[in-house]
């Protein structure tokens, strides 16, 4: 059975280098309505961590707490040691050329080829000659099975081919940490095991620590060391993919089996229905 | 009742006002930010280059076409009316002085607004609505730098050139009426625009005018592109504002200019 959320991470955390360390984060796009409250989760170095909840729980929200595009109004976020929010831009930026990031639906810059798109980071970023961007592109790109389409627009690959190359621009810098949001949504079933698996094995292969933010509790069972389930705000369960299938948490057992209603209701709060009709008489 | 009605009014206005100001409190701060970021856009001189092909070697057509017949109206109009007093000859600095002063910036300036200003407001926009701006963020490249500087620029070097070929045509298409149509004397017509048109006063102010329109038109554009909400709808709403936004502004320093750089000489 699942633990409670800060004790699991601290047996899960008890024998590796921590990556990521969220204490206590608050945050609410209208500060009467916080989307988070008092989130603790701990990610180790080099494991896969996928943090699941339904809609609008505010799961990208932490991603984007970690990546620094948004700052907590309580707690704190520590990010390879350091304090995010205490970060000036400089620092901040220093900090995220060693993060990587997958965005729901690519985010591939539209005006640049695949190829373009993947040498992107490594452009900005250094000052390598063309030749040897070429080479390092064209490995990303063999990486993750897309060589052959390294002359391609953004606009001309399918949805499986575009998070893929995504996936390859997001590791061009061989980064600490790789965020991946939501990177199983409308993808086919072939595309959905070839991303997963492209996403464990980029994370053992360049000693990285990643982190999923998705709904598809199936597809991420199968290549993450460990789960936290994020609802209302707050992380409600947490443990390894093997304590997930045995759990009797009635909230975990809601969103594992599928099930309409439960601890997440169906009904968004309203008056009783009775009521509501006498009313409308 | 009355008196409710009337706040809600007075309130109204009063948010209006205070969102007014702080748009352009913050589109203020975001002209700063661009100028600052703008060193990084001449750095990657290409960015710049390309921009400079989209907002001005695209938008050439339409200026061209356009000041073409603008000029063979002009020169159509001004006959007929030269003509009463006898002065059709006075056609050439009718016509140049019409558009190196007013016509050139202002005309190509509405045109630039719609052509290339709503297109980068689009563009910005919908790099905003699919994050790639953020993603852009996420690598550590700022979006101001590598995204908002080069078009900014691209259009403030684009615009001048855009002007003063719409004067040229322009003035090509009055020669075509005036000189070889109507048959008004070629040596008169280009001599007395020589003799009338000064390089400082006519030329230059009208340079200097497309200069201030082309800040104003790219300013609004990179603004409102970024700034959009990122939905279809943002994005559709800040492409029309940039559009009204700018012919607005362009017509108002227009009359500032004006005022500002030909009182005085007898216009």
């Amino acid at each position: 059975m699942p633990q409670t959320a800060p004790a699991a991470a601290a047996t899960f955390d008890a024998h590796a280098e921590t990556a990521v360390v969220l204490e206590g984060v608050t945050y609410g796009y209208d500060r009467r309505r916080p989307v988070l409250k008092g989130i603790d989760m701990r990610i180790p170095h080099g494991k896969v961590v996928a943090i699941m909840g339904a809609s609008g729980s505010g799961k990208t929200t932490i991603l984007r707490l970690i990546g620094g595009q948004l700052r907590p109004q309580a707690g704190n976020i520590i990010v390879a040691g350091q304090s995010v929010s205490r970060l000036d831009r400089d620092g901040l930026y220093a900090l995220r050329r060693r993060l990587g990031m997958l965005f729901q639906f690519g985010a591939l810059f539209t005006d640049l080829t695949v190829f373009e798109n993947v040498a992107f980071p490594l452009r900005e970023h250094t000052d390598l000659p063309d030749d040897m961007i070429r080479d390092l592109v064209l490995l990303k790109l063999n990486a993750v099975g897309l060589r052959g389409a390294a002359s391609f627009k953004p606009s001309e690959l399918s949805g499986g081919m575009g998070r893929r190359v995504a996936l390859a621009r997001a590791v061009a810098l061989d980064p600490m940490l790789v965020m991946y949001d939501e990177p199983f949504a409308g993808l086919d079933p072939i595309s959905l095991g070839v991303v997963g698996q492209l996403i464990r094995q980029l994370n053992d292969a360049l000693g990285s620590t990643s982190v999923i933010v998705t709904h598809d509790v199936y597809e991420s069972m199968k290549i993450v060391d460990y789960l936290y389930f994020v609802s209302e705000g707050r992380v409600v369960a947490a443990g390894t993919p093997a304590e997930v299938r045995a759990s009797t948490d009635p909230f975990v057992r809601q969103f594992v089996d599928a099930k309409p209603d439960g601890p997440v209701p169906f009904h968004y709060a309203a008056r009783p229905l009775a009521e509501e009709l006498a009313r409308a008489l | 009742m009355r008196s409710n009605a009337l706040a809600r009014g007075v309130r109204y206005i009063g948010a209006g006002t205070v969102n007014a100001i702080v748009r352009l409190g913050f589109c203020a701060r975001f002209f700063v930010a661009v100028l600052y970021h703008s060193p990084s856009a001449f750095r990657r001189l290409q960015l710049t280059l390309r921009e400079i092909y989209f907002s001005g070697v695209l938008s050439l057509v339409i200026i061209l076409v356009s000041g073409l017949f603008v000029g063979m109206v002009l020169a159509l109009q001004g006959v007929e009316v030269l003509n009463r007093y006898g002065a059709e000859e006075s056609l050439g600095i009718l016509v140049a002085l019409s558009l190196v002063r007013e016509l050139g910036p202002v005309v190509a300036g509405l045109l630039f607004a719609s052509r290339a200003g709503s297109a980068v407001t689009a563009e910005i926009g919908l790099m905003k609505a699919t994050d790639q701006l953020s993603a852009m963020e996420m690598m550590a490249v700022d979006p101001l730098a590598r995204v908002v500087a080069p078009r900014f620029w691209g259009g403030v070097i684009s615009m001048p050139l855009l002007a003063a070929l719409f004067s040229a045509l322009g003035i090509f298409g009055a020669y075509l009426v005036g000189v070889k149509l109507i048959g008004i004397d070629n040596g008169a017509f280009w001599g007395n625009m020589q003799a009338a048109v000064d390089f400082k006063r006519d030329i230059g102010n009208g340079v200097l005018k497309s200069v201030v329109f082309g800040v104003i038109v790219s300013l609004i554009a990179v603004f409102e592109g970024y700034d959009a909400r990122p939905t279809a709808e943002g994005v559709s709403t800040a492409t029309t504002r940039t559009v009204v936004g700018s012919s607005l502004a362009i017509l108002a320093a227009d009359f500032i200019l004006t005022v500002l750089l030909f009182r005085g000489i007898g216009v």
